[in-house]
């Protein structure tokens, strides 16, 4: 993960070398060991606390060293190691890597360029069903070639997942030409009607998606060498699939964080973030705001349309269910709770909320029914996730609108007017920082800046170009 | 909020250490993997809570052998990468021996393929999709009928029962009613019956377009492959435009809520179910009473089919149990019990699989709601699987 | 193909689509009014307006079995699930919204889904108490019995219109009659539209901005309440997810006739509905040999096609319907 997008530091932090890397070794030693004694919950808790560690390698300020060590010995050896054991893990993993590759792109859309898309979903199915049409027997029905019987030769899987980044951002640029004159939130609405349409397409045209039936079973590339590895590294056949796409999305994550940071500090990217801030200003300085717009567009399709590709091996079924308005929209929250334009937030956006709802909310639910085995019915924890992570995004917003990790921008655009508020105070940290030594944080308290009673008068403390 | 984020979890995992120390014999756990929150949690709740009961039922059972049984409700949101993702906690836990589900095919498909290199079986109360089986698999199992034995039986009744010449072919655009449709068109075509139109449609309320265009082209049935709680709707709206010809199901509708939704509308509504109607089984007012103090809520018809599945289960655990003289058996064991077992006595009757996880054989009912709105069998056929 | 059947055919759509078009225009106006003063998608609505279709069948369940008049238990369901509606939403943007005012755009929009989510499992918990999920709404039998018959042309057959129908009708002109009168004639109106033009200037006018957005939150709330119960009387069946997509259509209907307008969030509704009863017919005519190309166009596109012809509008009439061609301040 890249450090240079975080504002200065002031020296006044603590060097937490060492604590990083005793927390990394404590709770990565407590995981390996205890990963298959534990209760769900407990285990969920403590996989938690691990992945945490790669958070403070982020945050905290210790040596260089240090980060790349916890970095690498935590994605390199403990996850596939526990991963081992406990297949839930690994697929957990490689599910968050998907949704922070997703959340990325979305990221450069919404929270670069300022486009809110609602349809975003639509590039992820693109991707999937490109490969998962070709890769499948759908293939051999389609042509009726018997040389296509089982779909494609698996080793054009890398190609595909270039020609999954051209096509996703040939379609983001078809479906942007139209849509990107309007303004905000009619183009929410259309796109979320584009979304829907590709769904509905992929529902209908059964010649070439099969329907609602779905596609299965869709291959992935061979790799025999790392297979080798993975069998000497005590993983089991039907592992090793997981273990290659697990060093893949790594590897990719790694490359859209890449292309990420140098498209927000390039001259496009502030071409976006003006965009984002006013279009008019934009314009006049020179921006050329439909070619701009659409360079977005494409390029946070891209990053959807490649992980389709992988999300179409990993899975090898794909059907339209799972390409629904809620993916795009978990998307979105992903980006928003994470803090939009900041990549890192972005990331700890889409770990947070694929940890809760694919391994936290369960493991809760798991262990309130083995305690409470004669619970009202009405009253299981297993049918209210939805309910939990209602909860969790509208209190995140109320407490922490700007996102668990803002960018530096964000952070100080939110509290401009206010002169001076002050931030939640666990979350004052950050705030602080980035808040260049604290010249935004002072006076009033927490409690003041929220309350809805002095609303009005900040409101009109500022100038009227919000809307 | 971090700091109460971290000593909730240190007191739950806490909570939780204690309450795994106080259990001295083993625990064996059945799971469901069903839609338990969003618009199908409904559905889905009755297939966990229908589990529950059989649970319930053979809890003493288990603990004369000396085991705790346990039922674990597992949400997969109708969403096949959740559904996967919970398949692979199952697979992580290793006291889970069993699981009934799923509900919809398109989850029901990767979550076997994710639970198969651990050897965990599943018994399907609701999947009818061919391939659910077709891609013989060890662990995947289904109580309910075939699309290709649905369908074409189904149809079967239109035809030569109800003389049917010419049939509207209506699907619900999942795999399950889409499945079911096109086996139905299938037969129809291959008997040269007159298909007026067939479509689908996702839409839960709003059947206007749809009824205006049986209106203008009369047919004298409809086959609507899908869910009650649609249908139900649809056959209200149907019959309050005035067309009265039989409308045919298949097991999604096998549930009294039919009843309440379509009130009038449900007259000459026809389904095939495998399950005999539950006013005519001693055994199924049972379940029905079970179920109703259990949970403050009438038993459906996924209720009884994830009560057959999680009673195949846990047979298949207690012979799995017997074979390995009355110790802990391994998750393979229970895997080859189900496939091997006989389990009679079921609301469906008599369940024994073939070498891929079907029914060798069952009585398909083809049940009417009468004009008293009753459920009533109008005939049965004695299906096999394709494979023995 | 007989011109009987054709005409048959379109006056079913035009009587079915208007009747829709009504209640997706009821809800559609508490998205415009919502986003008139706070530029905010209201995702909460749908569910609101399902509280108030929950409202109503409770109504309707309760009074069942009593002798009262059915147009009694109506007035009795629509004003409780007015008031039920109404408080709800105000309370949710009380909670959920008020303290986000100053925050960047989408941050009230994610709130919004979250307190969507949240009211969904509420609903159902509430519900799931007395074992309750299919809400199927119990009615008076004069709300089932034929009013009256559209007559179709060249054919002798009739398009009958039920009672419920006609109910549907005449609520919601009532209710747009109504906020009609309240917006451009009342005090409370013009506050409302001071407001939505200009916060910070209606502030220095002396009007109370936050009563203000309370106020229409309310009269958006009781509006959605409204809806959800015609949507239940008209569909017969309400469930706790059930707002999901009448909500994304209704909103959508809104941005068809310009968001922000009511005028235009009615005309969006009626026009929404006859497209989507228009494009579920499509494969009908494909029997003209002319017009066999429609053959594949069938309900299953019923939805997309309102989406495909909101994108056309939207390019051609950037604005809406109704809208006004607003140029971007600086």
């Amino acid at each position: 993960m890249t450090t240079a997008s975080l504002p200065p530091r002031p020296s006044t932090r603590p060097d937490r070398t060492w604590l990083l890397v005793a927390y990394t070794v404590i709770t990565g030693a407590l995981l390996v060991i205890f990963e298959q004694n534990l209760p769900t919950l407990a285990q969920s808790g403590l996989l938690t606390l691990f992945l945490a560690s790669l958070y403070f390698a982020h945050q905290w300020r210790a040596a260089p060293w240090a980060k790349i060590a916890v970095g690498a010995a935590s994605l390199l050896f403990v996850l596939p190691l526990v991963g081992r054991d406990n297949g839930a893990i690994f697929d957990l993993i490689i599910q968050i890597a998907i949704f922070a590759a997703l959340a990325l792109g979305l990221n450069i859309v919404v929270g670069l360029a300022g486009l809110l898309d609602l349809g975003y979903v639509a590039f992820f199915a693109v991707g999937a069903y490109l490969w998962g049409i070709f890769a499948s027997p759908q293939i051999g029905r389609i042509y009726e070639g018997a040389a296509f019987a089982n779909g494609i030769n698996p080793n054009l899987f890398w190609l595909f997942l270039a020609v999954g980044i051209a096509a996703a951002a040939f379609v983001g640029i078809l479906i942007g030409l139209p849509v990107l004159k309007l303004r905000g939130d009619y183009l929410a609405i259309v796109t979320l009607g584009l979304g829907e349409v590709i769904r509905v397409l992929a529902t209908n045209l059964t010649v070439y998606t099969n329907g609602s039936q779905g596609i299965t079973p869709i291959g992935s590339a061979p790799v025999g060498p790392l297979n080798a590895v993975a069998a000497r590294l005590g993983f089991t056949e039907d592992q090793y699939n997981l273990f290659f796409l697990y060093f893949l999305v790594l590897l990719i994550v790694g490359l859209v964080i890449l292309v990420n940071t140098r498209l927000d500090r390039s001259r496009i990217g502030r071409a976006w973030i003006a965009i984002r801030e006013d279009e008019v200003a934009a314009q006049a300085m020179g921006v050329p705001l439909v070619r701009t717009k659409l360079l977005a567009f494409a390029t946070g399709a891209s990053f959807a349309g490649i992980m389709g590709v992988i999300f179409a091996a990993k899975q090898a079924f794909i059907s339209p269910e799972s390409f629904n308005f809620f993916q795009s929209i978990g998307v979105l929250s992903m980006v928003i709770l994470g803090g939009m334009g900041s990549i890192p937030g972005v990331i700890l956006g889409a770990g947070v909320v694929t940890l809760l709802n694919l391994n936290l909310l369960p493991a809760l639910s798991e262990q309130l029914q083995a305690t409470i085995p004669n619970l009202n019915p009405n009253l299981d924890p297993a049918k209210y996730q939805r309910f939990i992570f209602g909860v969790i995004l509208v209190l995140m917003m109320l407490y922490r609108p700007e996102g668990l990790l803002p960018s530096v921008r964000r952070q100080i655009e939110m509290h401009e007017g206010d002169d001076g508020t002050a931030v939640p105070d666990s979350l004052s940290d950050n705030a602080a920082r980035a808040a260049n030594g604290g010249a935004l944080t002072t006076g009033r308290n927490a409690e003041d800046a929220l309350s809805p009673g002095l609303a009005t008068r900040e409101e009109n403390d500022r100038s009227g170009e919000e809307r | 909020m971090k700091k109460i984020g971290l000593s909730t979890l240190v007191i739950a995992g806490a909570l939780s250490m204690g309450s795994s120390l106080a259990q001295q014999r083993q625990t064996i756990k059945l799971a469901t993997l069903s839609p338990l929150s969003g618009g199908q949690s409904d559905l889905g709740t009755q297939i966990k809570n229908g589990a529950q009961v059989a649970v319930n039922e053979y809890r003493a059972q288990f603990q004369k052998l000396g085991f705790n049984l346990q039922l674990v409700g597992f949400d997969d949101q109708a969403d096949p990468a959740t559904g996967t993702a919970a398949a692979r906690r199952i697979a992580a836990d290793r006291a889970i021996l069993g699981v009934v589900g799923t509900l919809n095919s398109g989850v029901a498909i990767p979550a076997s393929a994710a639970l198969a290199p651990s050897n965990v079986a599943m018994v399907s109360p609701a999947n009818t999709a061919n391939a659910v089986t077709d891609r013989g698999l060890k662990n995947m199992n289904r109580i309910v009928a075939r699309d290709d034995s649905q369908g074409p039986n189904g149809a079967r009744y239109l035809v030569d029962t109800l003389k049917a010449k010419k049939v509207y072919v209506l699907n619900d655009k999942t795999a399950y009613g889409e499945g079911l449709a096109s086996e139905v068109e299938k037969y129809l075509r291959s008997k040269n019956v007159a298909i007026a139109g067939a479509e689908g449609t996702e839409e839960k309320n709003d059947f206007s377009s749809i009824i205006t265009k049986i209106q203008a082209l009369q047919p004298d049935a409809i086959y609507f492959g899908g869910i009650y709680n649609q249908i139900g709707v649809f056959a209200k709206q149907l019959r309050e435009a005035g067309v009265n010809v039989p409308l045919m199901g298949g097991d999604g509708l096998d549930s009294a809520e039919l009843l309440t939704i379509a009130g009038n509308g449900a007259k000459n509504i026809y389904f095939t179910t495998v399950a005999a109607p539950l006013t005519e089984l001693p055994a199924a007012q049972k379940f029905a009473d079970a179920y109703k103090k259990a949970f403050n809520d009438n038993a459906q018809g996924f209720g009884a089919f994830g009560y057959d599945a999680a009673k195949v289960v846990l047979e298949g655990m207690l012979k799995a149990v017997r074979d390995n003289k009355n110790k802990l058996p391994t998750r393979a064991q229970v895997q080859t019990a189900i496939r091997a077992n006989k389990v009679s006595g079921l609301l469906s009757g008599t369940v024994q699989f073939n070498s891929v996880g079907d029914r060798r054989e069952a009585k398909l009912y083809v049940i009417k709601v009468n004009d008293q709105l009753k459920f009533a069998p109008a005939g049965s056929v004695d299906v096999k699987a394709p494979r023995q | 193909m007989e011109l009987g059947i054709v005409a048959f055919v379109l006056t079913n759509v035009l009587v079915k689509g208007l009747l829709v078009g009504f209640v997706y225009a009821i809800i559609a106006l508490g998205y415009t009014m919502v986003y008139g003063v706070l530029q905010l998608i209201n995702f909460a609505h749908s569910e609101v307006f399902i509280t108030g279709g929950v409202v109503g069948f409770e109504v309707f369940r309760i009074l069942g079995p009593s002798p009262m008049n059915g147009y009694l238990k109506l007035a009795i369901a629509l004003i409780a699930a007015m008031i039920v509606a109404g408080f709800l939403n105000v309370l949710i943007e009380r909670l959920a919204y008020r303290p986000l005012r100053n925050a960047p755009r989408l941050v009230p929009l994610i709130s919004a889904i979250g307190v969507s989510l949240v009211l969904q499992d509420v609903i159902r918990f509430l519900e799931g108490l007395a074992g309750r999920f299919n809400l199927v709404y119990v009615l008076p039998d004069v709300f089932t019995q034929r009013a009256f018959g559209v007559p179709v042309p060249f054919s002798t057959a009739i398009v009958p219109v039920q009672g419920k129908d006609v109910i549907v009708i005449v609520v919601a002109i009532l209710m747009l009659v109504g906020l009609t009168y309240l917006v451009n004639y009342t005090r409370l109106g013009r506050a409302i539209r001071a407001v939505a033009q200009d916060r910070t200037t209606s502030g220095l006018m002396g009007i109370d901005a936050n009563r203000i957005i309370s106020l229409t939150f309310l009269i958006g709330g009781a509006l959605g309440g409204v809806g959800g119960v015609l949507f239940g009387i008209f569909f017969s069946k309400v469930d706790p997810y059930a707002g999901t997509i009448p909500g994304i259509k209704a909103f959508t209907a809104a941005v068809l006739g310009g968001i922000g307008s009511i005028p235009g969030a009615v005309l969006g509704g009626l026009v929404l509905g006859l497209l989507e009863n228009l494009i579920g017919v499509l494969n009908v005519f494909a029997q003209v040999p002319a017009l066999g190309f429609l053959k594949s166009i069938g309900a299953e596109y019923k939805d997309i096609g309102a989406f495909i012809a909101l994108i056309l509008i939207l390019i051609f009439r950037p604005a809406g319907l109704l809208g006004r061609n607003t140029t971007e301040k600086v």
